[in-house]
């Protein structure tokens, strides 16, 4: 792996480098009390000198006494808020007195159309891991959404290293990080230091190293590379939660009527707080609504959650009524299903569930209850 | 970590967008009981034939109402035509009930597993019909008719509530009026004057005329019914891999992306909708699943 | 009476009686023979006889004030018709009309109840047997009782 420096100031001309080259640039910036993602106009728009603290239905922004731009960990949105958005017209159809037109006969294929350039700046490990997983969704079945393929294909990733750990995440559990090893063009550790304040590249593709000429780098000694290891032990150690995922699949599986889910059901509201933020969950609904002239009817895609009541309806009712078959529902999926539909977990450990649950129920902890009494 | 595909080499080859409903323009409308209809439709635009194997269901749109699965009811040796028989109970479906001749409703599909009538060479079949759900078993019936000697015996059992409530029953009486066919139909209850069965559906199976041991049978209706006709057909003698239903689950895309129609860790929309038996019986027992 | 004696032995009805019960019953059987569209019992009528049915169909139906006759189960070859014979007040519940031309054989059961008091064994015999048709009745009555077909909308 080719390793390079560059000086904070860099971070800056990365940026504009991204601009200058066609793509939007999406990263984080505070906002409403929070650190959301979304376009950045420059370096400024960064966090620099914030950080958050985590815990069982608890987010907080706090200032740091320092400059660093990525020392907080992930916020209460993920990237699928760009690849995957939470409403999304999928076609129109117009009526006029010939009759209706159907965008299908007009031979449309999106994914023929030039693929839109997403640059995402500051994607954390785990969501890397997020995003392979919605790519394996979305485009490794036997039908690929056009719509998601547009945007992923053309997507440049800068990803970046924690540098410390989350009050809820447990990657380490789930084998999603806390550093980048692929799925990236770049890959940034931040280092800040009372002398310096610089960030140590790993470059993951040819377009990351072509980019990365703009940039004003020098190669990285030795000492930057163990720096860089240091750091990521360190982030390890901090890392306050685990899952344990051995054999979890069957034991989830077998564990259907387990006294847990009662217990668990009886403080989960259902508010689906957990789907909105997890970056791997997938689920959606579809509208189609009309003008008011009926003249043009959108088929519109929105996110939708299997923590809705009518999430399961089939003609005279839902088949999931009970907030315990939902709970149920969703954390197998997560932690069992996911495995024989996708291949690997669909929970990559961000632990964003655990901070945005209003009753702050853990997903760490529902996994641990489950099995020490499986079956 | 999850193996994403190879987003360099990704080539899709669509002739038509999944996602992007076909006009198909409504050549019949045919009310078959009080809340049951048949619609007749061919394809417009430079579509000529729409191919599908027995079991399949499509996406039907209805402009600005809805799209809902819908399982296709047509003969596959037919593909001018594309039939498709539901009740009229939702938005789309009541909207589809007043609609005439000329009208236009997007089609997307075929999508789904189909019955899995080749196994069944050289085997007796049995077709065990509930309800509504005669209509996704018909383009089956329809094709083992037109190979009928590569079958045994060929046995269709049929329950509905009422005489009023029976499906195709000129079809019926054609196929009954044959010798190598074995037709049983039966109503949960009637008025004096229905000289045919009356007796809930799973009552036919004890007696009916097929050889256990080299059987294939081909279940669809209300999932209490098919879990109680399994259980008949086990007393005679048919084991978990020779039986095959047709599961249903709110369908939204109907091409395994939307998440709604999961059952267990399957998809009834393209993992399903026909199942072996042995394959899902675990979760048919567990509730809210 | 061998006619009768080898068709009562080889239904699964009887089998595992012993030589004794078997021949009792035996004594107690008749043929009977219901022409197309005849009752073969009324609702409140004594119940004497119960039935198995050789060839033919029986409707068991309910008359109704508005609807007329419905018809909640039909029975054929094989199917035993009647068991009011064996508990209080002995009379029918339903109404029995022979659809077709229906061959039966009819046992006695006022003769069978009597020997039953006498003989407790052959009366736990015939109400284990009766046991099973009437549990088996209830299931399939429970399941058209589902309404599964639907909702009328």
């Amino acid at each position: 792996m080719k390793n390079f420096i560059f000086e904070r100031a860099e971070l800056d001309t990365l940026i504009e480098t991204l601009k200058r080259r066609g793509f939007k640039v999406f990263g984080p910036i505070m906002r409403d009390s929070a650190i959301i993602y979304d376009e950045l106009t420059d370096a400024k728009d960064l966090p620099i000198g914030w950080t958050d603290e985590q815990s069982n239905g608890t987010y907080h922004v706090k200032r740091r006494d320092d400059a660093a731009v990525f020392a907080w960990t992930v916020g209460p949105q993920s990237w699928k808020k760009f690849l995957f958005p939470p409403i999304q017209k999928i076609f129109a159809t117009h009526r006029s007195t010939k009759g209706l037109d159907f965008p299908s006969l007009k031979k449309q294929v999106p994914q023929e159309s030039p693929p839109l350039k997403y640059a995402f700046f500051g994607v954390r490990s785990c969501e890397l891991h997020a995003i392979a997983i919605q790519d394996k969704v979305f485009l490794g079945g036997p039908f690929i959404d056009p719509l998601y393929q547009r945007k992923r294909t053309g997507a440049f990733i800068v990803a970046i290293n924690c540098s410390q750990a989350g009050g809820t995440c447990f990657c380490e559990s789930m084998n999603t990080g806390p550093k980048a090893t692929n799925g990236f063009d770049l890959a940034l550790t931040e280092i800040l230091n009372e002398k310096r304040h610089y960030f140590v590249v790993e470059i993951g593709t040819e377009l990351g190293e072509d980019i990365l000429k703009s940039v004003k780098c020098t190669k990285a000694t030795e000492e930057d590379i163990a720096t860089v290891k240091n750091i990521t032990e360190k982030t390890v150690k901090q890392i306050s939660r685990s899952l344990d995922t051995d054999n979890l699949k069957n034991i989830l599986y077998q564990s259907s009527e387990h006294p847990r889910w009662e217990r668990t059901a009886a403080l989960c509201l259902t508010c689906a707080n957990c789907t909105m933020v997890c970056p791997t969950c997938f689920c959606a609904t579809v509208e189609d609504v009309t003008d008011l002239a009926g003249k043009q009817a959108d088929r519109i895609r929105k996110w939708d959650s299997c923590f809705t009541l009518d999430f399961s309806y089939i003609h005279g009712g839902s088949v999931r009524t009970t907030a315990k078959a939902r709970y149920r529902q969703w954390m197998t999926h997560k932690l069992a299903s996911w495995v024989d539909q996708f291949g690997s977990f669909g929970c990559v450990g961000c632990g964003r569930c655990i901070t945005w649950c209003p009753v702050g129920i853990d997903i760490t902890e529902e996994a641990r209850a489950i099995r020490e009494n499986h079956p | 970590m999850a193996t994403a595909p190879d987003l360099q080499s990704l080539k899709v080859d669509y002739k038509r967008n999944p996602m992007l409903p076909w006009p198909f323009q409504i050549r019949r409308v045919k009310h078959e009981t009080e809340d049951t209809f048949t619609v007749e439709l061919q394809p417009s635009g430079d579509l000529e034939e729409f191919t599908f194997q027995p079991g399949q269901f499509n996406m039907v749109y209805v402009y600005g109402v809805g799209e809902i699965p819908i399982s296709i009811s047509g003969d596959p040796a037919n593909p001018r035509t594309l039939v498709h028989t539901t009740r009229a109970v939702g938005s789309v479906t009541k909207a589809m009930d007043k609609m005439h001749r000329g009208d236009i409703l997007g089609i997307r599909g075929p999508y789904g597993t189909p019955w899995p009538i080749d196994h069944a060479n050289g085997q007796d079949v049995v077709f065990v019909a509930g309800g509504i759900g005669l209509a996704p078993l018909r383009p089956a019936l329809y094709e083992v008719v037109a190979q009928r000697e590569r079958y045994g015996k060929v046995v269709l059992l049929y329950g509905t509530r009422t005489p009023s409530d029976v499906l195709f029953r000129q079809e019926l009486e054609n196929w009954r009026a044959r010798f190598d066919l074995e037709i049983y139909v039966t109503v949960d209850r009637a008025m004096s004057g229905w000289r045919g069965n009356v007796g809930v559906v799973t009552n036919l199976i004890s007696r009916a005329p097929f050889d256990p041991r080299n059987t294939m049978a081909f279940v669809c209706g209300p999932e209490v019914m098919m879990r109680f006709t399994t259980m008949e057909l086990h007393k005679r003698g048919v084991d978990n891999e020779h039986i095959f239903v047709s599961m249903e689950r709110n369908m939204k895309c109907a091409i395994g992306l939307c998440g709604h129609c999961q059952f267990g860790s399957v998809f009834v929309c393209k993992d399903g909708p026909v199942f072996r038996y042995s394959q899902i019986k675990d979760m048919l027992v567990k509730w809210e699943i | 009476m061998e006619d009768l004696k080898n068709i009562l032995s080889e239904h699964p009805f009887f089998k595992g009686l012993d030589e004794e019960h078997f021949a009792l019953i035996v004594g107690c059987a008749s043929n009977v023979r219901i022409d197309a569209g005849k009752m073969i019992f009324r609702e409140g009528e004594e119940a004497n006889h119960f039935y198995l049915i050789r060839s033919g169909k029986v409707t068991l139906q309910l008359m109704t004030p508005n609807k007329g006759p419905v018809i909640i189960e039909t029975l054929d070859e094989g199917d035993i018709l009647g068991w009011s014979w064996l508990v209080p007040p002995y009379t029918w519940h339903f109404d029995a009309k022979a659809l077709e031309l229906t061959r039966m054989i009819a046992l006695d059961g006022k003769c069978l109840r009597n020997k039953c008091e006498n003989d407790h064994h052959l009366g736990y015999e015939l109400l284990k047997r009766f046991a099973d048709i009437i549990t088996k009745r209830l299931a399939s009555t429970r399941l058209q009782l589902l309404d599964i077909y639907g909702d009328r909308s």
